[in-house]
């Protein structure tokens, strides 16, 4: 989840942010980091590019962009496999 | 007046990130910004260094009207970039020049009339006109205005602020003076 966090950090520009500062299952938007609307489409932008995987419909990301973790079981059970 | 016009050789990112911290300011979406929300960000918030303009106004009634000649193309180029690969929310919302205005505003609470002008150069007259039409029609109290013009590694901003209450230093609000602070930072006048 290290690695998920620093791409987030990338993706998003949050160069305040250490990997470290972000809790597994602090919630991303709102109360949690603060993320809007915009940076959960650079999110999907980031699954896409980084994970090939593209979501199933946008109603998903809520779920999805819950937390760290949530992403990260997403990204385990979505990633396209490779021989 | 402020003057924001960097001949140090730094590349236009560094240049405004070195001046962000420089300057201690705390805003962390300064890091998403395009480099024109950047620079009309940063000067601004020097133009406004220990005024609470929105506290001193009207929020309704403080508006801002900025102008340069190259609109958002340096934002644009960038997502242009994007396009090739995958498009880039973060940087499509910074395809218009008038973003910038926005960021100021949710920075400064400003709520009044606002627009961004797009002119070959700086057009000293329109922009007093503008303005000194809007303090005629009882619109605004207060205006933040000015050139704010980036593309690539060439920037520059000359913003000021203008008033309807006298201030200590305050200069008379005509087109003499405008064409004053424009050109102080346009190097043509050792200010």
């Amino acid at each position: 989840m290290a690695d998920l966090k620093q791409q987030i950090i990338a993706q998003l520009n949050l160069k305040d942010l250490k990997p470290e500062d972000i809790g597994d299952d602090q919630p991303l938007f709102v109360e949690g980091l603060g993320l809007d609307s915009i940076d959960a489409l650079e999110l999907i932008v980031l699954l896409q590019q980084e994970y090939k995987i593209k979501l199933a419909n946008a109603e998903e990301g809520q779920d999805v962009f819950r937390s760290v973790r949530t992403m990260a079981q997403y990204i385990r059970e979505h990633q396209p496999k490779t021989v | 007046m402020l003057l924001l016009n960097d001949k140090t050789g730094s590349d236009t990112t560094g240049f405004l990130l070195s001046a962000y911290k420089y300057f201690n300011v705390d805003y962390p979406k300064f890091y998403k910004m395009d480099n024109l929300c950047k620079l009309g960000f940063l000067s601004v918030e020097l133009l406004l260094e220990g005024r609470r303009i929105a506290e001193e106004y009207s929020p309704e009634t403080v508006g801002i009207v900025l102008s340069n000649a190259n609109s958002s193309l340096d934002a644009d180029l960038n997502y242009f970039q994007t396009v090739k690969n995958i498009p880039s929310p973060a940087q499509f919302v910074y395809t218009l020049p008038n973003i910038v205005i926005g960021e100021i505003s949710i920075r400064h609470h400003c709520k009044g009339e606002n627009a961004f002008f797009v002119n070959d150069r700086f057009d000293a007259g329109f922009m007093q006109f503008y303005v000194q039409d809007l303090f005629g029609r009882k619109r605004i109290n207060a205006c933040i205005s000015g050139w704010v013009e980036c593309l690539g590694e060439e920037y520059k901003a000359a913003v000021y602020l203008v008033e309807n209450r006298p201030g200590k230093e305050a200069l008379p609000f005509n087109i003499d003076h405008i064409h004053q602070i424009y050109e102080i930072a346009n190097g043509e006048i050792n200010g």
